[in-house]
């Protein structure tokens, strides 16, 4: 070991040669690169960059020479240093990426493997397109009313002009409730709640009433004797039968197209007057864009109105009601109402959880 | 209401070239749904009028066959073999010729047969493909029509039919002439009013003796007597084929004629046999005990609602419902006693409900006919059987008239305008109001309409204003969508089911709305006790099924049968839910039926509305089979009683409250699965594991689970407070206790947090374990606490001393040892 103050020996700072730092920086790089991975470069790092590697021996003989030589070999000794250093940091570099690479080779998993180990469950379409629907309204500033399904006959039919002798009071139509004089029966539209909103506000009202409604039909591919309707009202100063198309015009838009529109037909229905069925034109339909009937419409009769406490000389009001098992037999083609009322699961799941 | 273009076209100017789309359109702008149109079938081929002059009668055949004789307006008649034996020489008849290919490809040829050469067909009514008959060929009478004429035209071969829906409030348009009107007024041309006819000069004594004893019911009644009616006189062709058309069955001339002119004119008529009618006539109520035997043979209990006409031997007929046995035309009757009325049309409404009679007359009564055609009808009715059946008028009509003058409505000349949303000027109202038989007087401003004796349903200007949009058009009003003021969007009930309905379907259950009606089978299979207030039930007069006559007071049947149903068709792993309203019984009182002129006064109302029963939203899951699937993971997890629970901290959850489960005890349940769900101190509903004994009787598979509650009961949510964060770091401990198995874990877990205190940021139990390593009876639990708090950073030392007392009010309360 030499110090600074050690007389200078050239025998001792051979290592110090041009020729033997060169040697050493070609044996560093040379190990260096037939390490084949990151353990072999590891094994081979002391020899080369270790303390007793022959450019850090080189380093600490600096102090031996003369003054007058020591700049000229520390250039060359730090030189070969810096060499080995990067050759080892490159070779490192590269070894990892080499190493990297194989393990996310190595890591490789089959992402289209199925992982539903949650099962999905579904709402039920009638249940979506009538939130779908009631949110249209909902967007035009209409609230949602309510009414209950065993109702009391007076609100099904009396307060809405269906008289006593009215065909549809009758044993055919509706389901009444033990005992007789009971005065009440499972509704058979969704139109009482338009009587149970008049009689508890005053207008301006606009309110939409989706529900479960009931007629005695047996079930079968068209018919289901508990089935669920939107009813629409609205009671205001000057309403007119142009703002009902607006309004019927503005839904077949929302929930068929921009292509979509009404069709008006006169009909009858004794809560209304003048009174239409309307068709929808529905561009999506499985056979082609067509018309498809759906629902009824008109202007609230003056006899509602009044029965109701609103005063038909100050206002008008418009009235509209369609199915919802229809809506949803054109707007998803289904074929058979037992598929919509018998709760099979696979039917339900193809509309998921929110359609 | 079926109607043949030929008869509309008899009344009616109908543009030249109108094409049957053309009057489809117009039909359904007036409101007659068009429900089908009736095209004629297609022959081919020469098809003409033929009249028989010889019958050669053919034997040695296994049945008679006649070998004729046809001239077909060409010099030599034909000669046609026929099999049928209705007819006579002189008749008039259609005949196929060679060529001739009718309905269902039925080609014509001359060939042999019965050792004669058939030069063409004597034709049936089937074979025409014009209607059923079959019995024997079609004769069309012995005059009227030439030889060789096409037959096309007679047979009404180029006629098409439609068959239109009329609403309940036209009664009117239950005939031709109801019908011609509208379509004339729509399309803007002439019509003839078959209504309008001369009425005869009838002279001699009246036709009966009429009381009408309620003229309430019958403001109108009319009759006419005839006598010398060849009983035996055929229906002429032209009023048979109409009638077919019309879907009317022929049986009678006398009977035929009624039919015919109730199509023509609306108005039905009924047709006595005059020789059985005894003594004057009287329209009243029926009395207590009395009967009538209907034409139908039935023999019919009346009631005090009951219309009748009598005569001296009591009831001969149910008011324009049905006619009498007793007086019914027959073979032999050759004095017919014609009456036409007018009567109120709720009460034949009840009628036809009552006697559940419902016919061609009731539909039109009960929609109301027009009284003012009462005679006229009888005069038509008349001509036809005097000039088809030989048959003479006895004297003058009977007419008893009570009517009141028409009431007049005033109708602003705007509302229209103002309803329609369109500017009609005044003209093109009363244009319109005259075009529907009104009259108006007065122009601009107010206008007083008296509507037509056959509109009773125009009674309010709002029925006037229908009149003159149906008859401008629907087209015409323009579309504008009105502004609502702002509303408060929904309600937190209704978003409460909407969050409910979606936080099941994301936990995997799929919606499965039943049909509320259930019997005592389906709550017998719950094991329901016989106390138990889900029997207690609202029950339907007229269900559809006498199985399920009641409304459902619980989810359970409807959704089981969901699952059972789901189960049949192959499905293994099934997990449903359904949210809808219950229908408890109990006491209720009577629901009033107050006026309708006005709103009802407020105690009314409130009766009213108290009246109706409470129906409170209940939400239920079932579920069975594998909750999670088995997968290339691993096994799957079998649906259990725990999967029910936790379907109820779901709802809880998405309704923003409070739930506390605990162990319960609650048909249809598992006595030792079936945790009671309470919120807010109540019990709200139950979940767990089905009793066994209520799997097997519904044939469900073992373990199936379920929970229902009950949605309305569900407290409403606070407003949520945020809690605060702190960033300090958590101290992390797990602990074992051993705790006697009679403890609930979920007390357990209740103390330990309270005795951890305020630096216990949150505690779960990860494990539980029962066997040999812990006492006999007792279990360890198993639970990760996380420790912080909110101000600096925790010691271990700190964390520790809020554990062991959590530890300490463990074992005071249940004797919990922490396990070492």
């Amino acid at each position: 070991m030499s110090g600074a103050n050690d007389p200078y020996d050239p025998k001792q700072v051979a290592a110090l040669s041009p020729e033997a730092l060169d040697e050493a920086v070609r044996a560093a790089l040379e190990a260096f690169g037939a390490a084949g991975d990151l353990t072999a470069l590891a094994a081979v790092r002391p020899a080369h960059l270790g303390d007793r590697a022959p450019v850090l021996l080189a380093r600490r003989e600096l102090g031996a020479l003369p003054p007058a030589a020591r700049s000229d070999a520390g250039k060359r000794v730090n030189a070969a240093r810096v060499a080995v250093t990067e050759a080892y940091d490159a070779r490192k570099v590269a070894l990892e990426a080499e190493r990297d690479a194989r393990v996310l080779a190595e890591e490789r998993v089959d992402v289209t493997l199925p992982w539903d180990r949650a099962p999905r469950g579904a709402r039920h379409p009638l249940t979506t397109l009538t939130d779908r629907i009631a949110d249209i309204f909902v967007g035009m500033g209409y609230e949602v009313a309510e009414g209950p399904e065993l109702e009391a006959e007076w609100l099904n039919f009396d307060a809405l002009n269906i008289g006593p002798d009215h065909p549809s009071r009758s044993m055919m139509d509706t389901f009444f409730v033990a005992p007789e004089d009971s005065g009440l029966v499972l509704r058979t539209h969704t139109s009482p709640v338009q009587a149970r909103t008049m009689l508890a506000r005053t207008p301006p009202i606009y309110v939409v009433a989706p529900g479960r409604v009931y007629r005695t039909d047996e079930l079968d591919a068209t018919h289901l004797p508990v089935f669920h309707q939107v009813e629409g009202l609205a009671v205001d100063r000057g309403l007119t039968m142009a703002h009902l198309r607006g309004t019927l015009d503005h839904l077949a838009r929302q929930l068929f197209g921009a292509e979509a529109r009404t069709r008006w037909r006169p009909h009858f229905f004794p809560f209304t007057e003048p009174s239409a069925e309307f068709d929808v034109w529905f561009p999506e339909h499985r056979d082609g864009p067509q018309w498809v009937e759906w629902g009824g419409c008109g202007m609230v009769n003056p006899r509602v109105l009044r029965a109701c406490g609103i005063d038909p000389d100050v206002y008008s009001g418009f009235a509209f009601g369609m199915g919802i098992e229809r809506a949803l037999q054109f707007r998803s083609a289904v074929s058979d109402m037992h598929d919509i009322a018998e709760a099979d699961v696979r039917f339900t799941s193809a509309f998921g959880v929110e359609q | 209401m079926k109607v043949p273009v030929s008869w509309l076209s008899e009344l009616v100017d109908l543009p030249a070239g109108i094409s049957v789309q053309e009057l489809d359109d117009a039909f359904v702008r007036l409101g007659f749904e068009v429900e089908d149109v009736v095209r004629p079938p297609v022959t081919t081929g020469p098809l003409v009028v033929g009249r028989v002059l010889e019958i050669e009668e053919l034997t040695g055949f296994k049945k008679p066959i006649r070998y004729c004789q046809v001239e077909v307006g060409e010099p030599e008649p034909r000669g046609i073999v026929c099999g049928a034996r209705n007819f006579a020489v002189g008749d008039l008849v259609v005949a196929a010729l060679p060529g001739a290919v009718l309905p269902g490809d039925f080609a014509i040829a001359a060939r042999k047969t019965y050792d004669h050469i058939s030069d063409g067909m004597i034709c049936s009514v089937r074979e025409l493909g014009i209607g059923e008959d079959h019995a024997g060929i079609l004769v069309l009478g012995r005059d009227g029509y030439e030889p060789g004429t096409p037959a096309a035209d007679v047979l009404g071969l180029d006629d098409v039919v439609f068959d239109l829906e009329v609403t309940p409030d036209r009664g009117y348009a239950m005939s031709m002439r109801g019908i011609a009107r509208d379509l004339a007024g729509v399309l803007g041309v002439s019509w003839r009013d078959p209504a309008d006819l001369p009425l005869p000069a009838w002279s001699g004594a009246p036709a009966g003796e009429v009381t009408v004893a309620d003229p309430g019911r019958c403001d109108r009644f009319s009759m006419l007597a005839l006598e010398g009616l060849d009983p035996a006189a055929p229906s002429p062709w032209a009023l048979r084929r109409r009638l077919a058309q019309c879907g009317v069955r022929s049986i009678s001339l006398a009977v035929d004629v009624t039919n015919y002119v109730m199509l023509e004119l609306g108005q039905p008529m009924h047709a006595f046999d005059r020789g059985t009618v005894t003594g004057p006539i009287t329209v009243r109520t029926a009395t207590a005990g009395e009967r009538l035997t209907t034409l139908d043979g039935v023999d019919r209990a009346l009631t005090g609602d009951d219309l009748l006409i009598t005569d001296d031997s009591g009831p001969i007929g149910l008011a324009g419902v049905m006619g009498g046995a007793s007086t019914e035309i027959g073979d032999a009757t050759s004095a017919v006693l014609l009456e036409a009325a007018h009567w109120e049309q709720a009460g034949i409404s009840r009628g036809v409900r009552r006697h559940r009679l419902p016919s061609e007359a009731g539909k039109r009564f009960e929609r109301g006919t027009d009284p003012e055609v009462t005679v006229v009808a009888l005069a038509r009715g008349a001509a036809l059987l005097v000039e088809h059946g030989g048959a003479r008028v006895v004297g003058t009509p009977v007419d008893v008239d009570t009517r009141g003058p028409r009431p007049v409505v005033a109708l602003d000349a705007g509302l229209p305008g103002r309803v329609a949303g369109v500017d009609y000027s005044d003209s093109q109202v009363v244009e319109v109001l005259e075009a529907i038989g009104a009259t108006v007087d007065g122009d601009g401003g107010t206008l007083r309409v008296t509507p037509p004796s056959w509109r009773g349903d125009l009674r309010e200007p709002a029925d006037l204003v229908e009149e003159v949009v149906r008859f401008r058009g629907f087209d015409e009003i323009p579309s504008i969508l009105p502004t609502a003021p702002p509303g408060g969007g929904l309600t937190e009930r209704q978003r409460r089911r909407r969050s409910i309905g979606r936080a099941l379907a994301d936990a995997g259950y799929v919606e499965a709305p039943a049909f509320p009606f259930l019997g005592t089978a389906q709550l017998d299979a719950l094991d329901l006790p016989g106390d138990d207030e889900r029997r207690r039930v609202v029950t339907v007069r007229n269900p559809l099924s006498e199985e399920a006559p009641a409304l459902r007071t619980t989810l359970l049947p409807g959704l089981l049968a969901s699952l059972a149903r789901n189960l049949a068709r192959g499905r293994r792993d099934v997990a449903v839910f359904e949210h809808g309203a219950v229908f408890p019984g109990g006491e209720r009182s009577t629901a009033p039926l107050p006026g309708v002129d006005r709103r009802p006064d407020d105690a009314t109302l409130a009766a009213l509305l108290g009246a109706v029963p409470a129906q409170p939203w209940h939400v239920a899951v079932a579920l069975t089979g594998q909750r999670e699937p088995r997968g290339w993971w691993g096994p799957g997890r079998p649906a259990e009683w725990a999967d029910a629970v936790q379907a109820a901290r779901i709802v809880a959850e998405a309704a923003g409250a409070e739930l506390t489960v605990r162990a319960g005890n609650q048909a249809p349940w598992h006595p030792g699965r079936c945790a009671e769900l309470v919120a807010d101190g109540r019990v709200i509903g139950y979940a767990g594991e089905l009793h066994p004994r209520v799997c097997a009787a519904l044939e469900l598979p073992p373990r199936t689970s379920v929970m229902e509650l009950d949605a309305d009961a569900l407290p409403a949510p606070p407003v949520p407070q945020a809690p605060p964060i702190s960033t300090f770091p958590p101290v992390h401990m797990d602990a074992a206790l051993v705790v006697a198995g009679r403890h609930p874990e979920a007390e357990v877990r209740a103390v330990l947090a309270e005795g951890a205190g305020e630096l216990l940021e949150d505690v779960r139990l990860f494990d539980v374990y029962e066997g040999s390593q812990v006492p006999d009876g007792h279990r360890s639990l198993a639970y990760a606490f996380t420790f912080r708090a909110p101000d600096r950073t925790l010691t271990g030392e700190e964390a520790r001393e809020s554990l062991d007392r959590a530890v300490v009010l463990a074992g005071a309360a249940f004797g919990a040892q922490l396990r070492g």
